[in-house]
């Protein structure tokens, strides 16, 4: 039986590690895995709660929501990232200054 | 230490440690692919936590889609992008980091010390569930209960994020698409 704190703890490092890319990284793609790590470890919370619904599965239905909405945002946030490349041909979220001239 | 004990601290360690490499490392090509390992890892954690279903579609939409497309926006991206990356300081932690490094370490000191003072484990509706028998089991089929599950008790909320994927995936062609003057 692993207990469920290891869970939370992992889950905190994962998110962590999320956060220290988003402050860090000057490149939009690694500001995006960033999010993707966070989005991960709160996933990882949710399934771990999870296992103590069996009757409703709240925990693990809601951790499915949490992947198709990851799913869309990084549609979205890649698109404008595609954008952004084509109007100041980088990535750079620090060069960018205005989202429409 | 049983032997469930032991593949999660494996996969903990490999999910932490591919993860640290991807916010560390300066390629950015090899960073996402570690990034797989870290998404391949924690799929491992989702089985261990007794949910089959979640980490078959982790490893379906995130591996399958996500990546898929991250990668395919990097190629995009062109060549200016790997030179500006070349161009950022070498080390892992340079003057410009120290903030952020800070700022996420007392973050995760923070959640530490709330984690170990809440004791997940003595919560009190999670011990009526052991009590009540309300937990999942290694033994247990669950997808047959979440697909009832979602046609049922979560309907709105899946119609809804139906909905909601649909608009994101049209949104994301009507802003990607070529402008024809400007």
């Amino acid at each position: 039986m692993i207990s469920l704190n290891d869970f939370l703890i992992v889950g905190a490092a994962l998110f962590c590690i999320g956060l220290y890319m988003l402050l860090t990284k000057r490149n939009a793609i690694q500001l995006l895995i960033g999010i993707e790590l966070m989005l991960n470890a709160a996933i990882l919370n949710l399934v771990a709660f999870g296992k103590f619904d069996r009757v409703n599965n709240s925990g693990q239905i809601f951790a499915l929501f949490a992947i198709v909405l990851a799913a869309a945002t990084t549609a979205v946030a890649l698109a404008i990232i595609l954008t952004v490349y084509k109007k100041y041909k980088t990535i750079d979220p620090g060069k960018v200054n205005s989202l429409k001239d | 230490m049983s032997l469930a004990q032991i593949l999660f601290y494996a996969m903990a360690f490999i999910a932490i440690a591919s993860a640290l490499y991807v916010a560390s490392s300066k390629n950015l090509v090899r960073g996402i692919f570690m990034f797989f390992v870290t998404l391949f890892a924690l799929a491992g954690l989702y089985v261990l936590a007794l949910a089959d279903f979640v980490a078959v579609s982790q490893i379906v939409i995130y591996v399958g889609g996500i990546l898929v497309l991250i990668l395919f926006a990097f190629m995009l991206s062109g060549k200016e992008t790997l030179d500006s990356l070349g161009r950022q300081k070498d080390k892992f932690v340079n003057s410009g980091k120290i903030p952020g490094l800070v700022l996420s370490l007392l973050f995760f000191a923070v959640m530490v010390t709330v984690l170990l003072k809440l004791n997940a484990d003595d919560l009190g509706w999670i011990k009526q569930s052991v009590a009540s028998g309300n937990v999942i089991k290694p033994t247990d089929n669950g997808i047959h209960n979440i697909g009832i599950n979602l046609m049922t008790t979560y309907l709105l909320p899946f119609e809804a994020i139906s909905i909601l994927l649909m608009m994101a995936l049209v949104g994301a062609a009507h802003i990607a698409r070529k402008e024809q003057d400007a």
